[in-house]
């Protein structure tokens, strides 16, 4: 039989929709979207090491609203993929996994994640 | 009843002939993480529109360089690794996965020396 032709198991939509879920898949989100966002660090870096006029257009599109947006996307990335992290480990260790506080932890973790990409971004716009 | 044969056993690798290095690896790159993505974000943050001179001596500044190099190196390891999962996960057709896998493991590779390479490059004042 081919690869197309095999029966599937039952995907997302027979399941009813738990946070626990949607935290899970956005952890993978955000990590392939900080890869991603490594390519941007690493541009950064390169420009700095060509010259200042590199760095230049390096910082004048970081400072254009798409390049303002992408930084505040990947700050965001970070934050949420950081607590996530931390979340996992802490599952690593045996801990946390009653199904109400694995659900608590996950909230924590998007509150922790809005508060500290606000938090870093106060810090930005106040040194501007 | 144990379904692995003594030598599969005593090897301990499992199915994927690699034993616990690769989750391993991820965790131990993910604590380092921690401190470092941190130190660097709220230094970026604070260096918000600076200009290349003034990025530089930052970059040039002994214990910045030092942390940079080790950012690199545990992010990009950490990055190949995790992406290497979803790969994994999603690509089903061996020689496409094997492809994917290979393409994220060198640009990974790419991306950090070339990260590396101008660390210190700034950093010798180049």
């Amino acid at each position: 039989m081919s690869m197309d032709e095999r029966p599937l198991s039952p995907h997302l939509q027979v399941y009813r929709f738990q946070w626990t879920m949607a935290y899970s898949i956005f952890h993978r989100i955000t990590g392939v979207a900080l890869g991603v966002g490594t390519l941007y660090f690493a541009w950064w870096l390169l420009a700095l090491a060509s010259g200042p006029e590199a760095f230049a257009t390096v910082q004048s599109f970081s400072g254009s609203w798409l390049g303002r947006l992408m930084l505040f996307g990947w700050t965001w990335a970070l934050f949420y993929h950081l607590g996530a992290g931390v979340r996992h480990l802490f599952w690593d260790a045996g801990m946390g996994f009653e199904l109400d506080t694995a659900e608590k932890s996950g909230h924590a973790v998007v509150g922790f994640s809005i508060l500290a990409t606000l938090a870093l971004w106060v810090v930005a716009y106040s040194v501007l | 009843m144990r379904l692995q044969t003594h030598l599969a056993r005593v090897r301990g690798l499992g199915s994927a002939k690699d034993g616990t290095h690769h989750w391993w690896a991820q965790r131990v790159t993910s604590i380092a993480l921690i401190p470092l993505t941190v130190w660097f974000a709220i230094s970026a943050a604070t260096m918000a529109g600076l200009d290349a001179g003034a990025v530089a001596a930052w970059v040039a500044a002994p214990w910045n360089t030092v942390l940079l190099l080790l950012l690199i190196a545990a992010t990009f390891h950490h990055l190949h690794l995790g992406v290497q999962v979803v790969i994994e996960d999603y690509v089903h057709g061996e020689a496409a996965k094997f492809a994917g896998i290979l393409a994220v493991k060198f640009g990974s590779a790419i991306l950090a020396v070339a990260c590396g390479y101008a660390v210190l490059k700034v950093a010798f004042g180049g």
